[in-house]
């Protein structure tokens, strides 16, 4: 396994690890268990780590898929700089944030899907992996005229008027849509799409 | 004007039937539980977390049994084989396999959420009649078993209290330790699955896959403690709830009321899941056992463009057109299997795949074949392969048509290579009873250097029908997608003359896409009333493309023209 860019997998583990905080957390809180607190902070845990984890980096070798409308949220997370960018700083975080979740049975399993999320990121922090976001390309703006400096002073060459018929017929069997111009065509203008 | 149920309906049958049988069984466990009395002190205890917990579980019996069936391949092209007599319309269905194994695996994803929910307010009810956080009445159901010759109602025994209490009950009962385990498994199963994972990085979503095995026999132990507890059938003959429901504090005290006895449900899930897993371990061992055969390796022929040819012999291998094998060399990885599709025909005697060259594995395979080197390789030097196989898809149908359009997008054309070289030798050995009268086909590609080892093919085919005078038989039309304005220019300049300039065919190359909609009524108006089967190995754009052009241009009736929609997929 080679060419396996870690932080994909992490990626995933972890954005589901949110969806399954938040989970837990809603049935703790809804619930009004024991100490459900925890579950409370583990809603806003999980929000931040599906905000967080949602715009796919770059991979290295390559094109990335985008998740729908990601966009959006690469402009904030790439705000965070290193925060998001290394994935030491990553995993700790994620490591860090599974904690708290662990101590009510309603989001352990949040606990659990977040602490294999933080050590795969660890892995790709190993293998020297960074998260980069995906810009969108700058169009380029087609230079209008540009390359004209004057316009033609002599029109363009053309075969002598025997030829010119000829290669009239064929211009009109063979190309589509070309309009006929001044010339009387022969053979009637056929749009040949196959 | 169009008609998608015969291209759609029997799949949209088939899966309303499986709704249905999800929804049956939702409701009647659902109501098996709410509504009996065995469980009418297990439902005052925990209210309406236990139905909603058991008929989830149902369902998850019987989506857990139809989970493995679809990637029974051997049994599956067993089925596909043996139903040669049925008609084309249900080896189509077996095609789908792999998008129902995902539905299924969506739907047990869905039930474990239900069941897990439902069970998280069980244990925290539980574990809060036991501590005495709730109800009097609770209270005292929890507290029976805790005398001698009596059998608990609350699984939850210890005192704790909540939130350890919970933790407790998870990690000490077998039910909760199996329980998280086996989700945990569910969980890495599926985010190692999504597309993303899958084709880029096709060896972790393999390995990580296998995770299912501690999740079937997890699955298998999750109930063996009984803890989800009923009244037993003696119990009820003397003890009455309708009487005794009121006077909890006088059980075991009048005769009326005897202390009710309580046991738990016998597992139920394995009987569900041990036919199916009995017959995908059969499907690995015959997998491991067609491994073991010996392949020889006795041609390797490197073609532009990152393409090798393998050419392999295997005692006793019969194919049909378009099947594919998996493919493994243990000097490259030991574990690893790969699909590819057979480009040769069944009528020669040897059996042969074009890998495209992309990852570590096949860069590997590459050069364990030496064709990074440039001198002639000795045979006893190419690597041992193992072969399963073959496997039958969509492809074999091709000559149960009349008419057939073939599209195949870049690589995806090497099924079709196998079916063309077929009809070849039919031809050559002049099999006038082809059912098979008129062929029309598309390859679309990006690059002009791919073609080299299929126009050989195409420009025999050329001759041998212009020699049996049968030109029209095969129609073919290659679409160049990729040309910049060099080649543009080469081709204006050259577009009289009789050849094409890239691949010395007399039909000549095509640029850009093709007009799909004119493609198609063209078809239709030349061959009225007749079923013309549509096959595409290719990308899912261009597959949504061609199923909406064949829905949309078949005509409504039984009789007029249909188009029936196959796409190849791995």
């Amino acid at each position: 396994m080679g060419q396996i860019e870690w932080a994909m997998w992490a990626n995933e583990q972890a954005l589901a690890s949110g969806l399954i905080l938040v989970t837990g957390g809603i049935v703790a809180t809804a619930g009004q268990f024991t100490s459900w607190w925890f579950g409370a902070y583990s809603i806003v845990a999980g929000v931040f780590i599906c905000l967080l984890e949602y715009p796919r980096g770059k991979r290295r070798k390559g094109s990335t898929m985008e998740r729908c409308g990601q966009k959006y949220l690469t402009k904030v997370v790439k705000v965070l700089g290193p925060l998001s960018r290394n994935y030491y700083i990553r995993a700790v975080l994620h490591l860090g944030l599974s904690v708290p979740a662990g101590f009510l049975l309603a989001t352990i399993l949040g606990t659990a899907c977040l602490a294999i999320a933080s050590s795969i990121y660890l892995l790709a922090a190993f293998h020297g992996e960074q998260w980069t976001p995906i810009e969108p390309k700058p169009k380029e703006r087609p230079q209008v005229g540009g390359t004209i400096k004057q316009p033609p002073s002599n029109p363009p060459p053309r075969p002598p008027a025997e030829a010119r018929k000829k290669s009239g017929e064929e211009e009109a069997a063979a190309s589509a849509g070309v309009s006929g111009g001044p010339q009387e065509n022969p053979v009637p203008v056929v749009d040949e799409v196959v | 004007m169009g008609n998608w149920v015969e291209n759609e309906g029997l799949s949209i049958f088939v899966i309303l039937i499986w709704l249905g049988m999800n929804v049956f069984l939702f409701v009647w466990y659902y109501r098996f539980y709410a509504l009996r009395k065995t469980f009418f002190y297990t439902q005052k205890l925990l209210g309406i977390a236990l139905p909603l917990a058991r008929a989830p579980a149902a369902c998850l019996n019987f989506n857990c049994m139809l989970i493995l069936l679809p990637v029974c391949r051997n049994l599956l092209s067993f089925l596909r084989g043996s139903s040669a007599c049925c008609s084309t319309r249900i080896r189509r269905q077996l095609d789908r396999n792999l998008t129902f194994h995902k539905m299924v695996a969506w739907m047990i994803a869905l039930h474990t959420a239900i069941h897990t929910i439902a069970h998280l307010f069980n244990v925290e009810w539980c574990v809060d009649a036991r501590s005495n956080n709730s109800d009097p009445y609770s209270i005292a159901l929890s507290d029976l078993g805790d005398n001698p010759n009596e059998t608990y109602l609350n699984f939850a025994r210890k005192r704790f209290k909540n939130p350890e209490g919970g933790l407790y009950v998870a990690v000490t009962r077998l039910a909760g330790i199996t329980g998280i385990v086996i989700t945990l498994c569910l969980i890495l199963i599926i985010t190692s699955s999504t597309k993303t994972i899958r084709r880029s990085y096709f060896e972790l979503f393999w390995y990580t896959h296998h995770l299912f095995v501690i999740f079937f026999i997890g699955l298998a132990i999750h109930g063996a403690e009984r803890i989800v507890r009923g009244q037993t059938p003696q119990s009820l003959d003397q003890h009455h709830h309708e009487i005794c429901e009121k006077r909890i504090s006088e059980w075991g005290k009048i005769k009326e009321c005897p202390i009710p006895q309580f046991s738990g449900n016998p597992p139920m899930t394995w009987k569900w899941i041990v036919g199916p897993m009995f017959l995908y371990l059969c499907e690995r061992l015959v997998r491991f056992w067609r491994s073991q055969q010996k392949v020889v390796i006795t041609k390797v022929v490197t073609h532009p463009f990152k393409t090798i040819e393998l050419q392999m012999k295997k005692k006793g291998f019969k194919m049909e057109v378009g099947q594919y094998i998996f493919v493994k060399c243990p000097k490259v990885s030991r574990l690893e299997w790969h699909p590819f599709t057979l480009t040769s025909a069944p009528e020669e005697d040897f059996f042969s795949i074009h890998i495209r060259i992309v990852g570590d594995w096949t860069e590997g395979l590459f050069n364990a074949c030496g064709c990074d080197k440039q001198e002639f390789q000795d045979a006893w030097k190419l690597p041992k392969i193992a072969v399963d196989g073959p496997f039958g898809t969509a492809s074999e149908d091709v000559f149960s048509y009349e008419v057939v359009m073939l599209v195949g997008a870049g690589i995806g054309v090497t099924p079709f290579a196998s079916i063309l070289k077929s009809v070849w030798y039919k031809y050559c050995n002049n099999a006038t009873n082809l059912r098979l009268k008129k062929i029309y086909f598309y390859w679309l590609c990006r690059d002009t250097h791919a073609f080299e080892w299929f126009a050989d093919l195409l420009q025999l085919l050329e001759t041998q029908m212009l020699e049996r005078n049968n030109a029209g038989f095969l129609s073919y039309n290659i679409y160049l997608t990729g040309w910049d304005e060099s080649q543009a220019n080469h081709f204006a300049v050259h577009h009289d003359e009789e050849k094409d300039v890239i691949t010395g065919l007399k039909q000549k190359t095509l640029y850009g896409r093709p007009n799909w909609d004119n493609e198609f009524k063209t078809i239709a108006s030349q061959h009225p009333n007749t079923r013309i089967g549509v096959f595409l190995c290719g990308p899912e754009a261009l597959a949504e493309t061609l199923n909406k052009q064949c829905i949309s241009n078949s005509e409504s009736g039984p009789r007029g023209v249909h188009f029936i929609f196959n796409k190849e997929n791995f």
